[in-house]
């Protein structure tokens, strides 16, 4: 065991390790903390990078989470390009890649997830590409533009953003799915097909239900996308947005419980009371849908950084939250809530027709989950309904006639 | 640049300049203050970057949009001077603005 002191340490330095660093120090706690990232830069944001910084309207310095000069002044020590290799949970120190070792009080694992690959032939032609880091997202903002085409492999949300952002950039985009339909993993269909239609309206065309057997291409450059009925997709750019894995192994090897992500309670600790984990690569509890799951979201990664770093300064603990996302797409904003799990009916409030309108998933009378489309008082009372569960007169949830608050009140 | 105050619910003052064309929101995340959370980073989505302007400034700080105003209905603690701190631009005429935090933003 170390000499108290060694403070924490934070392993991962992307919108989870960063927040909990600021969060620490937000909280007054006064030891020493590290962060050790495998990227190059200081923390940034990873949504924009599909929306909008992708589209040309942010810059490097609003993906920062806190400018560079943040993390001397608040004597954070951010060791960057840098990896973590082994945890020795009896010595509590972290070995990195070139085998110097760094001590640890507490440990906050912060390890995120990596996008998904495609293993196929030509998966690894030039202008393949994942779109996850600031760097993927530079070479395909380059990539995109007028005169250029780009495949979009995974009708996700990641990839709907990016097939929007290469529209308003000039671009033609092609989104290749193999389910029938688009956000099949995570939307009802009324959703998959209101996003359909209006990315068709805008010039994007789909293949759905389609295999991909491999890439074409000329010269090291991807040309194409080979489906398994013959056809080539023809592209300048490929990005590839079939989902993410969580890098718990790390925490793995060092014997701490995993199951599609680092195990931890409602604090953001794991078995092991001197490491927590928080953001993309956790397993957690959701008391309100009585499961535990794997969020992949900046709302939880902030939760949950929050919830690490009350712990360790021994500040009230923060207040518990429905699980949240967004997308941007065009001039489409999309909130959503909760998750539609155990439901047994969907009530859609307003018309698609108007995108404006919410889906909400309901159990009986309560509302677990709300999908909302450019329909702001639908998310934010509908966050709060799920929250409290309770019963909403499903009459007037329908009715647009009825507010929003009226609905809440009952 | 504009020199901006903010008060944290406790009433702990933090006086920052801030650049021109960043939002009010950033002002505060970018000097780590604490009480601004804007968990979604600016892109209206949140609700959490609630603040009340001082009185003073109501009028230099400009209108809630129909977004804002939709959201901040079901934020706590609401007042006739609530504003989501990522719609407002600082531009230079906002030289000395005060804005205070509620009690939480969650």
């Amino acid at each position: 065991m170390n000499e108290p002191g060694a403070g924490v340490v934070i392993v991962g330095g992307g919108h989870a390790g960063g927040s909990a660093a600021a969060f620490l120090r937000q909280d007054e706690y006064e030891g020493p903390i590290t962060i050790i990232g495998e990227e190059p830069i200081a923390p940034y944001q990873r949504p924009p990078l599909s929306k909008a910084w992708l589209k040309g309207e942010a810059d490097a310095d609003s993906l920062a989470l806190r400018p560079d000069s943040f993390y001397a002044e608040a004597h954070i020590a951010l060791r960057l390009s840098t990896t973590a290799i082994s945890i020795q949970r009896a010595a509590r120190t972290v070995t990195l890649e070139g085998g110097e070792t760094v001590a640890y009080d507490t440990l906050i694992l912060a390890t995120g997830a990596r996008a998904r690959t495609l293993d196929l032939p030509g998966a690894d032609l030039e202008g393949v590409q994942v779109l996850r880091s600031a760097a993927d997202a530079e070479v395909l903002k380059l990539a995109l533009g007028p005169g250029k085409r780009l495949a979009v492999i995974g009708g996700g949300y990641i990839g709907l953003e990016a097939a929007a952002s290469a529209r308003a950039l000039g671009a033609e985009a092609v989104v290749i799915e193999a389910l029938p339909r688009i956000l099949a993993r995570s939307s009802c269909e009324l959703l998959s097909d209101f996003f359909t239609d209006y990315h068709k309206a805008r010039g994007v065309t789909f293949e759905l239900g389609a295999t991909i057997v491999g890439f074409a291409g000329e010269r090291g450059h991807v040309t194409g996308v080979k489906l398994a009925d013959g056809r080539v997709i023809a592209c300048d750019d490929a990005v590839v947005g079939i989902g993410i894995i969580p890098n718990d192994e790390l925490a793995r090897d060092a014997g701490l419980e995993c199951s599609n992500g680092v195990v931890v309670d409602l604090e953001a600790r794991s078995a092991d009371p001197a490491i927590f984990a928080i953001g993309d690569v956790t397993q957690r509890p959701l008391p309100l849908y009585a499961r535990s799951h794997r969020l992949e979201s900046v709302a939880n990664a902030l939760e949950q950084a929050r919830q690490a770093a009350a712990a360790i300064a021994g500040s009230p603990a923060p207040p518990h939250e429905v699980t949240w996302n967004w997308s941007d797409q065009y001039d489409i904003k999309l909130q959503l809530a909760g998750l539609a799990v155990d439901t047994d009916d969907i009530l859609v409030r307003g018309d698609p027709a108007t995108a404006k309108f919410a889906v909400f998933h309901l159990k009986g009378s309560v509302i677990r989950a709300v999908e909302a489309i450019n329909a702001p008082a639908e998310f934010m009372a509908g966050r709060q309904l799920i929250g409290s569960q309770k019963p909403i007169d499903r009459a007037k949830l329908a009715d647009r006639a009825v507010s929003m608050k009226e609905v809440a009140v009952r | 640049m504009a020199k901006i105050t903010y008060v944290e619910f406790n009433g702990k003052e933090h006086v920052v300049d801030v650049k021109t064309g960043l939002s009010v929101m950033e002002g505060a995340v970018k000097n780590n203050i604490p009480g601004i959370d804007a968990d979604c980073g600016g892109a209206c989505a949140c609700a959490t970057c609630h603040v009340y302007v001082d009185q003073a400034w109501v009028d230099k700080t400009g209108s809630q949009s129909a977004m804002e105003e939709s959201m901040l209905d079901f934020a706590e603690n609401v007042e006739p001077n609530s504003r989501l701190s990522c719609q407002i631009k600082v531009t230079d005429e906002l030289e000395g603005l005060v804005v205070r935090m509620p009690q939480s933003q969650h």
